[in-house]
């Protein structure tokens, strides 16, 4: 098995690449359609900001590949709000495969981006991974028809959604220590 | 809701772990990979790598070492020393790192900060602030990897703390240099005095000894985690030791 890591424009790649290294799974860092096309599954990351990754995708033409992609996909942090229809940030048009808005977290108290282990818990298929997971992000879906994982810092948000061979999550499994893992090898066994 | 961070500092000295005393007399304390994986797997929040040798000779910090630590743990780690510019910051990400932290190179170009945030987003951007009491007032100190350069900036700590907020910072890490290295508790007065103009995650450092300071710092709602060298690399405190009493004592701990 290999799966497809899209190079999204973003920084830090090789998180996501090491971490399925760890699991003994084979990965390739690629912007090539081409050479993902080879692959079993594929990885949004999730470094940057909205409007950048859409941007980069567009010109390598990867919009629609992701768009009609059989694919198991999974879109992690910013990887998983291009999935929805539109993000806050940057005004951003994004892929539409899941209905919603990406919100922006306003508070006049509580610091933004959060940034830390928030607890989620998972509906369904993710019950059992319900646990503390690592975030760092200043926007949040309230999609609740796609949700499996909710989540709370300064409103409820949504942590896991799926939709048909699309898997996001707001949180970083790379970054998120056994329970990360353990996300990574649910996603794998989907495949 | 967010749970309070824990997070061992390694100071990095010419590929090694050391410790110093109020920023002086370093000792090796151990491999950067077997500490790193050692605490990540007790349970440690995130970790952060000063690389003080990096700092103090104008050096860039290596690339391998941060490779190597991004290949074997699965926890968030932030990379601190000699970080001047995008590129420099850039090559540390793509190393894989998840932060980096400025210090004195924030203090001699603010404008850096908010290169930094456009860059790569607030959240990579750690502001690290060592504040050292004079009288009745809190002042910034720069160059503090060595006695020898270590000097006042005369800037007042809470006005720089709002200066960085405003660049684009992610979150601050508070050295209070009083209590580094003395194990007499973290800085509770100073941390409490800058609460008021916080508005990004803040990170105590500097005078843990005991289970219970970590307590009596994370009580403050504006404190996010707390950051320690010495009583970890002295296994002084045990991770998982001091996690359980924490969570006995009613902090939100993962």
């Amino acid at each position: 098995m290999k799966i497809g890591i899209v190079d999204c424009g973003g920084a830090n790649l090789n998180s996501i690449y090491y971490s399925l290294n760890r699991l003994g799974i084979d990965a390739v860092i690629s912007s090539s359609k081409k050479e993902l096309e080879k692959t079993d599954g594929l990885i949004l990351p999730g470094v940057g900001s909205a409007g950048v990754v859409m941007n980069y995708l567009n010109s390598k033409k990867l919009d629609n590949f992701i768009f009609n992609t059989n694919k198991m996909t999974l879109g992690i942090c910013i990887g998983m709000h291009i999935l929805f229809d539109h993000s806050e940030e940057n005004n951003t048009q994004c892929l539409g495969i899941i209905s919603g808005q990406i919100k922006k977290f306003i508070s006049p108290d509580l610091s933004i981006p959060q940034m830390g282990w928030n607890h989620i818990e998972g509906l369904n298929d993710y019950k059992d991974l319900s646990n503390y997971y690592y975030f760092a992000n200043s926007f949040y879906s309230d999609n609740t028809s796609r949700a499996f994982g909710y989540s709370k810092y300064i409103n409820k948000f949504t942590s896991i959604v799926q939709k048909d061979n699309y898997i996001g999550c707001q949180f970083h499994p790379e970054k998120s220590s056994l329970a990360g893992e353990n996300f990574l090898k649910y996603f794998i066994s989907q495949i | 809701m967010l749970t309070k961070r824990i997070i061992p500092c390694l100071d990095v000295k010419d590929g090694q772990v050391v410790k110093g005393v109020k920023f002086k007399n370093h000792k090796v304390v151990g491999s950067i990979l077997d500490l790193a994986k050692k605490y990540s797997d007790e349970g440690a929040d995130e970790l952060v790598f000063y690389d003080i040798s990096a700092s103090t000779n104008n050096t860039m910090v290596s690339k391998k070492w941060i490779e190597e630590i991004a290949k074997n743990i699965n926890i968030p780690f932030c990379v601190a020393g000699g970080i001047i510019s995008i590129e420099s910051a850039r090559l540390i990400l793509n190393s894989g790192a998840d932060k980096i932290s400025i210090n004195t190179p924030a203090i001699e170009n603010p404008i850096l900060i908010n290169e930094l945030a456009k860059a790569f987003g607030s959240q990579c951007v750690t502001v690290g602030i060592d504040s050292m009491q004079h009288n009745d007032q809190y002042i910034v100190y720069s160059k503090t990897g060595s006695v020898k350069t270590s000097f006042n900036t005369k800037i007042l700590t809470k006005d720089w703390i709002m200066k960085v907020q405003e660049l684009g910072a992610g979150e601050i890490v508070l050295n209070c240099m009083n209590q580094d290295g003395v194990k007499r508790g973290f800085d509770i007065k100073q941390l409490n005095y800058m609460s008021d103009v916080i508005n990004v995650p803040l990170i105590a450092s500097g005078g843990a000894g005991k289970e219970k300071d970590f307590y009596n710092v994370l009580t403050n709602p504006k404190i996010s985690g707390a950051l320690a060298a010495s009583v970890f690399h002295n296994n002084e405190i045990q991770m998982t030791d001091l996690k359980n009493f924490l969570k006995q004592n009613n902090i939100r701990i993962r």
